[in-house]
């Protein structure tokens, strides 16, 4: 997993690699000068030689200031690196759910795909700017002054050694106790949460049934609950303060009584003592990052893990090497095609011995009810899932052979969950074609029955589209959608019951539309209307995955029950006074 | 906006001393003790050297006692310090966990007692992000801002005094760099603050982008748009890399730029100090420079967690306004006087009654102080009721119509006619502006709203339901039905059928958002909620989302078996459903264009015709 993530590192490598040499510059810089002062103390003050004091005080200042430099160059590179270490996991993570079939994007949430590339990011960044700094400054400051500590006093770093086993062992010892009970809180506080969630959104139902005070007790109970838990955890953090100032205070006593003896002893100077206390907090400083760096750390694995699984999920469809990049014509055949979601399942297929040739050029409406399969029928066409047994093949080859992008510019297919992006009409006209001309788009507009609103709009085509299309309704969001992809010129253009919120009259002129200026176009139309799909070539039935009937609408109403139940229920109570 | 944070910030503080006041007194003061015994440790060192080491290193026979007894005096005011450290951080415990506790729940509280407006107006986003983020800012400015601020105050504090007591002189020199570190953390966390804000906003335009990228991501896919969205991406994704280098690049940079000026500050103060001391100048001893280089230290030592503590400060100022300003929203007025009683029948009279009996009637008190008891009938009129959400926008024109008990009315119109806002007129979510509606002949706004909301039932089309089992989905109607009631709800509204191939039946566990149930099942469910409350009006949104024609008609059944006997208000979106009500109520820009039963209508040849005949879109 980390030898994935770094291989993102890419371009940011250098600025990784000269933090951490900046940070040892800083520690060294810093290390030396209270060792410096202690030389100044011995040979400038007690030997009452200003020549020392100059030449020790500006050494000192000199490491001060290379000391800030390299700070600021270490700062700065770590910023550099972490921050270009997350751009490039991001943009990994973009870049392979680009390369997802619609069978890995099912097994994702929006939500989920979201806080991959943002929040799980921005905690392994925050992790790595950890590492190359503070996981490098701290035990380098503490090698360091620990080995001061030895070479000025060998006894005095007994005691060190004894105060530093006590504070580590307890600083791990409070984590080690913690961090289940912060685990267990967090979920907690995820019930707390999705709770809140549920009033918000839920506040009509709870209003209406006079719910208010059942929900607050259920809400104070659960927040209680998690007072508790977090009593506990607190209660445990709160040694680190007086355990970091115990284990200071006692080496201070310490080098304090065995300090004085060693120098009264003439054993070491003054100076040496001084500077003693100084390495005492440097010393203990560092531990106590290191055991929070090591939590900041611990917490960003789970991060790193799901990013991990996002850049190397490997997609479930690839395009053959030197793909067909020429479709022929628009006819579509399905020969003995078996199709599931998941590959495993084999007991029951989703489509069941689908056998169907298309004419190229021809119109053919799909029914069916809900789960009859319509979609995944069509989804199979321009290679959004692959069959699981069978083939389907467009001009005449099967879809597996086409190379990817140039077998989807030739299928045009309307979802039945339509997106609009946010951006002006025209931007979202231009998906179907980069280089259209406003001349092309009002004409595909004009087909798909949209320019008529569209030019009584106040900014025309200029109008701008908010997310998710919401500023249309749902009729004109349809007719919207199907223009963006007559724009497309594709073979075969399939509309997946994407006329539903569009009047009858309306959806007729589509269709006329459609008859009169793309005729050579295979034009695949699922509905629950039968008007929509009445006048097609032939209509297939599908029942359960398997196809139920194919023919046109006089034989279907002869021949097939369900079509003709479901026709008739569409008639009932119907018009008296049409002619028809 | 400055001024703004600083008020919540206030309210705060103000809020937490009055319910913590000993407490809080208590933690200042241990603080204090705390930081004065570890100042008087960094003086103790003057006095180890100046007064022991030195003489006992010129005595033939050094004798140690002194040592132990001023080593042993400083061991116990060290351990009064821990002790000090502990308590007050323990206390603190209570003030902290205490107030997000308290913060929380009455927030939620208010919550509930908001009206449907202010949820209507809010993006449910920003009110979470309060509970999530805004609270948690809270609890962090009081467990740590505020103490460490004070506690590294009060330590500047007494390491200043012991300096000036010690050498006014040197002091100077510590007190220069001081400013100087002040000035320039302060200058740096400016800098950091303004990248950060641009840092944050480019991570809510990345989070936007991909947000609508994984929304479309199957439209990217039919329209191989891969490409095309990776450059897209990588445009607002170095955006985001620039605002965030930046951001860290200040962050980073401050801890070293400061301490090392506290080096700096260190390295003067030992110059001067020796210049001094070798002169003779000010009576400057080597334990006196010993003594206060430690001091140099911790004066400059706070200085950088100051500085970016404050930055916490005023974040979380920002949060408490947004607690406030929710907290701080009128809950709604509830001015009724009628409200709603069982009774039972005593010599051919209502007479009201404790136990539950199944009948009802309001509880009318006139002004002449008697009580009249009104039966609960479920007779429901609008007259001239004219009613917008904003004053300027009128939504609802002059509606005029009743509904006797046990009539079915149904509303139909094209998306923004109006249908939905009557639904939120009847039981009070929003108040009418002119007109009046009546209950059973009592004006509403008389009535309770608890007890008038109470009588109606309601099923709206986005089908909310709560994370629980099934079952106590169900009891939300009524808190106090049996299993039994329960299941016999679940039979009549036809839910029954699929709850009992769940594999855990009645206690399957479910999410209020989850996508475990289907959009018709979850409809199911709110059906049988409403059909165990057995309110004698209803109030029906039917969804708008296709469900195929085999549930749609098992949810048919189950809305029939629930309307039988009741006054329904149905807002329809399909047609089919409502052809056998009693009146049907065409509306047109907040306006009844069309009334009568289904027959009527279609001779009519009008608006409901063309709807019925598909010429219209509905929706």
């Amino acid at each position: 997993m980390v030898k994935t993530l770094l291989s993102h590192l890419k371009e940011y490598k250098s600025a990784s690699i000269k933090t951490p040499i900046f940070v040892a510059f800083e520690v060294l810089f810093d290390v030396l000068i209270p060792y410096l002062m202690s030389l100044l103390v011995d040979q400038g003050i007690n030997q009452q030689n200003m020549e020392k004091v100059w030449l020790y005080g500006g050494l000192m200042l000199l490491c001060a200031f290379l000391a800030l430099w390299a700070g600021a160059k270490s700062g700065k590179y770590a910023a550099i690196a972490s921050s270009g270490f997350a751009k490039n996991l991001r943009e990994a993570e973009f870049k392979n759910i680009q390369n997802f079939a619609f069978a890995n994007i099912d097994e994702y949430s929006t939500g989920g795909l979201i806080t991959r590339m943002m929040t799980d990011v921005t905690n392994v960044q925050n992790a790595y700017q950890m590492i190359i700094r503070a996981c490098v400054r701290s035990p380098l400051m503490f090698i360091f002054s620990m080995a001061m500590v030895f070479y000025l006093s060998p006894a005095v770093a007994g005691i060190f050694l004894i105060v530093i086993l006590f504070l580590g062992f307890s600083l791990f010892f409070i984590i080690f106790k913690v961090r289940p009970i912060f685990e267990k809180m967090f979920k907690k506080y995820d019930a707390l949460n999705e709770n809140i969630q549920e009033n918000i959104a839920g506040i009509r139902a709870i209003k209406s049934f006079v719910r208010e005070d059942y929900e607050i007790n259920k809400f104070d109970k659960a927040s209680s609950d998690i007072y508790v838990v977090n009593k506990k955890a607190e209660k445990l953090l709160i040694l680190n303060s007086p355990i970091m100032q115990l284990s200071m205070y006692t080496l201070i006593l310490g080098i304090s009584w065995f300090g004085a003896h060693q120098v009264v002893g003439g054993n070491m100077q003054i100076g040496s003592l001084m500077s003693l206390f100084t390495y005492t907090s440097s010393v203990l400083m560092s531990l106590m990052m290191l055991s929070m760096v090591f939590v900041m750390v611990t917490m960003s694995i789970a991060s790193a893990k799901r990013i991990t699984q996002v850049i190397t999920q490997v997609s479930y469809l690839q395009s053959p090497k030197d793909g067909i990049k020429t479709i022929k014509d628009g006819e579509v055949v399905f020969d003995h095609v078996y199709f599931n979601y998941a590959e495993n399942d084999n007991d029951e297929f989703v489509l069941d011995d689908i056998n169907v040739t298309i004419p190229s050029g021809s119109t053919y409406g799909i029914l069916g009810a809900t789960g009859s399969a319509k979609s995944s029928f069509v989804q199979l066409i321009p290679r959004l899932y692959d069959a699981t047994k069978g083939a389907v093949k467009v001009g005449g080859i099967n879809v597996k052979d086409y190379d990817l992008k140039s077998l989807r510019d030739n299928v045009g297919m309307v979802l039945q969950k339509n997106v609009l992006f946010s951006g002006t009409i025209i931007e979202n006209m231009r998906w179907g074609d980069p280089n259209a001309t406003l001349e092309e788009i009002k004409e595909a507009c004009k087909l798909a029955q949209a320019d008529e609103f569209i030019q009584k709009m106040p900014d025309g085509y200029d109008t701008y589209i908010t997310q998710g299309g919401t500023n249309v309704s749902g009729g004109q969001r349809q007719r919207l959608c199907i223009a963006r992809a007559l724009l497309k010129k594709p073979k075969i253009l399939i509309l997946d019951d994407s006329t539903s919120a569009v009047d009858t009259k309306t959806d007729a002129l589509i269709r006329e539309a459609f008859l009169e200026k793309i005729p050579d176009t295979t034009k695949i139309i699922i509905s629950q209307r039968i008007s929509s799909i009445q006048d097609a070539d032939q209509i297939i039935v599908l029942d359960n995955g398997k196809i139920s009937a194919i023919g046109s609408h006089e034989q279907l109403l002869k021949s097939n029950e369900i079509y003709a139940q479901t026709y008739a229920a569409q008639q009932k109570g119907g018009d008296e006074d049409d002619a028809e | 906006m400055m001024q703004n944070n600083l008020n919540g910030l206030l309210r705060v503080l103000k809020e937490t001393i009055k319910h913590y006041k000993f407490q809080c007194l208590i933690v200042l003061l241990l603080i204090f003790v705390s930081a004065f015994c570890n100042t008087y440790g960094s003086v103790f060192l003057q006095t180890l050297i100046d007064d022991y080491i030195t003489p006992l290193t010129q005595s033939a026979d050094p004798n140690y006692g002194g040592l132990a007894k001023a080593i042993l005096f400083l061991a116990s005011i060290y351990a009064l310090g821990i002790l000090s450290t502990y308590i007050w951080n323990r206390v603190m415990i209570n003030i902290s966990l205490g107030t997000l506790n308290d913060t929380r729940e009455s927030l939620f509280k208010h919550m509930e007692s908001l009206p449907i407006a202010f949820f209507d107006q809010n993006a449910h986003g920003d009110i979470m992000s309060v509970y999530t983020n805004d609270t948690d800012t809270l609890r962090q400015l009081i467990s740590q801002s505020i103490p460490q601020l004070v506690s590294s105050v009060s330590m500047m504090v007494f390491v200043l005094i012991s300096m000036l007591i010690m050498s006014a002189p040197l002091t100077s020199v510590t007190i220069i760099m001081g400013a100087l570190m002040i000035l320039a953390s302060r200058m740096i966390t400016k800098r950091s603050g303004k990248y950060f804000r641009e840092q944050q906003a480019s991570l809510g335009k990345v989070n936007g982008f991909i947000e609508e990228m994984m929304e479309g991501s199957k439209v990217v896919k039919v329209f191989t748009h891969e490409e095309q969205a990776i450059r897209d991406f990588e445009k607002v994704n170095n955006e985001l890399f620039e605002a965030s280098t930046n951001a860290n690049k200040f962050a980073n940079i401050l801890m070293p730029i400061i301490m090392n000026m506290g080096y700096i500050s260190y390295v003067l103060t030992a110059f001067v100090g020796a210049f001094f001391a070798l002169h003779g100048y000010f009576g400057i001893s080597i334990g006196t420079i010993a003594s206060f280089l430690l001091l140099n230290r911790q004066f400059t030592n706070p200085i950088g967690q100051i500085s970016q503590q404050i930055n916490a400060v005023i974040m979380a100022g920002a949060g408490a306004n947004r607690i406030y300003n929710i907290l701080d929203t009128p809950s709604e007025t509830d001015e009724g006087i009628v409200t709603l009683v069982n009774v039972k029948k005593e010599n051919g009279e209502w007479v009201e009654c404790k136990e539950n009996t199944g009948h009802w009637c309001w509880r009318h008190p006139r002004p002449n102080g008697k009580v009249q008891l009104v039966e609960l009938k479920g007779d429901v009129r609008f007259e001239d009721v004219t009613f917008g959400y904003t004053k300027k926008k009128v939504i609802l024109h002059d509606i005029s119509l009743f509904a006797k008990p046990g009539q079915k009315i149904a509303f139909v119109g094209a998306t923004g006619a109006g249908k939905t806002t009557i639904t939120n007129l009847i039981n009070r979510f929003y108040d009418i502006q002119k007109g009046m509606i009546t209950y059973d002949g009592i004006d509403i706004k008389l009535i309770k709203k608890p007890d008038l909301r109470r009588s109606l039932g309601m099923v709206l089309q986005d089908s909310t339901l709560f994370s629980g089992t099934i079952m106590d989905n169900i009891r939300f109607g009524k808190l106090d039905a049996s299993d039994e009631e329960c299941i016999a709800a679940a039979k009549l509204a036809n839910a029954d059928e699929f709850i009992k191939h769940l594999e855990h039946g009645y206690n399957t566990y479910i999410h209020g958002t989850g996508e475990s149930l289907s959009q018709g099942q979850r409809q199911l469910l709110t059906i049988a909620r409403a059909a165990v409350a057995n309110p004698p009006v209803l109030i029906l949104d039917e969804a708008t989302s296709s469900i195929d024609t085999r549930t749609e008609r098992i949810v048919q059944e189950g809305m029939d078996k629930l309307m039988e006997g009741r006054t329904v208000f149905v807002i329809a979106h399909r047609l089919s459903t409502i052809q056998n009500s009693n009146a049907i109520m065409v509306l047109e820009n907040g306006r009844i264009i069309e009334r009568g039963d289904h027959d009527e209508l279609i001779k009519q040849k009008g608006v409901y015709y063309q709807l019925y005949t598909g010429a219209f879109e509905l929706d």
